[in-house]
């Protein structure tokens, strides 16, 4: 008993170690490709000048905002002003806790979930630290005592509040259909192709659209920052905060990005599963696409037209390729797969939020609320109304 | 180890709940507030109802606080200054607050002859439980609470169109 009380807690330990190491980097360079795409939609290079295509970006970025004067006005509530950025990113981190990003798996003597822990109410959770989060914007913009953060903080509560009951209810119409509130549980009831997945196989696509929505206006991102709306309120909530503390609210908005990339990912797009059996091949798509990247970028290589593309797209390339033939290796494949299939539905739902960044203007605050209240809201009830009764008819 | 850990939050919680009266603004007082809330919610946790637990930081702690922080930033209200305590209030207060004390001490004693509380002892609590109890033996006064709750959304809607005529 007191071998796998010891092991539970070193497995844990290890595992909270890992994913915060992975998490922080995400975060770091999700800014990074985050400036790059939107470069991209602008024909414009962006970040260029930092490491070969700006790579060594976030890691400049990093070392700035930690060296930067954290600047205290004398005019704020001191306890609140202080305790706001904490708040946000404790409680963006938080959540990362309950997610699953794979099945079990056996690392030498140990058997353990590629998660941190599996809660029967993982979804409640996920939704209470959601809620909470609220808290350290709302207090931020309060506490900053100065009327732009006021009102920052105060529009994102209420947009935080409205948005929180469609979200909810789009959330309750797939766990109708799976049965369960464990996000672990959950992804196993869609297991076998994408036609079980809860957006094709259980009709969510409605609930799966609303969702979306409403995590954009849940992360305060475009076309719903309304919070941060600079050319009304300079920076919003957080006009006073400098460097670190700037840096948690910056953190916690990317975490809570992530976050609900990962929701949509385990209630809708099946989690960790392949889109088609192992039977018909899908194992072969991961090493496929790496080895098309990788040959495209060897190929570029030989002509490219900057000095030193010519030694970085060749070495990518390579690069590219190992990872191909590591997916090949039965032994790693276990874990590999499903992570890959996670990180590759959570990345293509978090370049929608960057896609859209790039595309589209923001709302007004008066069309913010009278979309949710008067459409998001009713919709979402109707689609719950009518989800419950086609499982209620099934199940008969 | 959930010794401890009841210890800890159960202090948390009358620590926080003395907080609310004792602070003179009350965005303090309403953070308290919410700090109660949630070592309220660690107490059910540590009895095993994690349902109860969510439910309760997501709609005290999560929805209800945060609309009382809003209301109190909107009305930008500030600190409160002590007034000096009236004589009925000193005369009263002593022996209300030994009534009081009094009652608690009396159910307390009535309640030790009754079976102990585990920790992790509460086993009905999972969404499906409560669920089911909610729609089969409870489901009049659920139906009734629901028809209160609109009666107060209607009675506010009512308020507010005065307002704005």
């Amino acid at each position: 008993m007191d071998a796998i009380f010891d092991s539970f807690i070193i497995v844990s330990i290890i595992k909270a170690l890992v994913i915060f190491a992975v998490l922080m980097t995400t975060l770091a360079y999700l800014q990074w490709v985050e400036r790059k795409v939107i470069a991209h939609v602008q024909v414009r290079p962006g970040p260029y000048r930092v490491g070969p295509h700006g790579l060594l970006q976030p890691l400049a970025d990093v070392i700035k905002l930690i060296t930067k004067e954290d600047l205290v006005p004398p005019y704020v509530n001191k306890v609140f002003y202080l305790a706001a950025p904490f708040l946000a990113i404790t409680m963006a981190l938080l959540s990362i806790s309950v997610i699953p990003f794979g099945p079990i798996i056996t690392v030498g003597p140990v058997r353990t979930w590629m998660q941190m822990t599996d809660l029967n109410i993982g979804v409640l959770f996920v939704l209470a630290a959601s809620s909470m989060g609220v808290y350290g914007i709302a207090l931020a913009g309060w506490a900053s005592n100065n009327k732009y953060s006021l009102l920052g903080g105060l529009r994102s509560s209420a947009q935080m509040i409205s948005y929180e009951l469609p979200m909810s209810l789009a959330i309750a119409a797939p766990l109708l259909i799976s049965n369960t509130l464990s996000l672990r549980d959950l992804v196993e009831t869609q297991a076998g192709g994408f036609w079980h997945w809860n957006l094709v196989g259980g009709g969510q696509v409605v609930s799966f659209i609303i969702f979306i929505i409403a995590a954009f206006a849940e992360t305060n991102r475009v076309p719903f920052d309304l919070p941060e709306a600079e050319n009304e309120l300079v920076a919003g909530f957080h006009t006073e905060y400098s460097s670190m503390k700037f840096a948690s609210f910056f953190m916690a908005e990317y975490a809570n990005m992530i976050t609900v990339s990962a929701m949509a990912t385990l209630l809708f797009l099946g989690g960790w599963m392949a889109p088609w059996p192992v039977e018909y091949g899908s194992s072969f798509v991961p090493p496929l696409i790496f080895a098309f990247f990788g040959l495209v970028l060897l190929y570029h290589g030989k002509q490219a037209v900057r000095k030193w593309d010519k030694i970085t797209f060749p070495a990518f390339g390579i690069i590219f390729l190992v990872i191909a033939a590591i997916f090949l290796i039965p032994m790693v494949q276990g874990w590999l797969l499903p992570l890959f299939w996670f990180l590759a539905k959570t990345g293509a739902i978090l370049f929608v939020f960057i896609w859209i960044r790039a595309t589209l203007p923001r709302f007004r605050y008066d069309q913010l609320m009278a979309f949710t209240w008067k459409g998001l809201f009713p919709v979402a009830m109707l689609n719950l109304l009518i989800t419950a009764f086609l499982v209620a008819l099934r199940t008969k | 180890m959930d010794v401890i850990l009841f210890l800890v939050f159960a202090l948390i919680a009358v620590a926080c709940a003395i907080n609310v009266v004792v602070q003179t603004h009350p965005i303090s007082s309403a953070i308290s507030l919410v700090g109660v809330m949630g070592s309220l919610a660690i107490l059910y946790l540590l009895l095993g109802a994690e349902f109860i637990a969510a439910a309760q930081v997501i709609v005290y702690a999560g929805a209800i606080m945060v609309l009382f922080v809003f209301v109190i930033m909107l009305l930008n209200a500030g600190a409160e200054s002590r007034k000096g305590r009236s004589y009925t209030v000193q005369l009263i207060g002593v022996p209300l607050l030994i009534a009081f004390l009094g009652l608690l001490a009396f159910f307390v004693q009535g309640m030790s002859g009754r079976e102990t509380v585990v920790f992790g002892g509460f086993q009905k609590g999972s969404p499906r439980d409560i669920g089911q109890a909610l729609f089969t033996t409870y489901l009049l006064p659920f139906e009734v609470t629901s028809l209160l709750i609109l009666i107060a959304i209607v009675g506010a809607i009512v308020l507010a169109r005065k307002e704005i005529d």
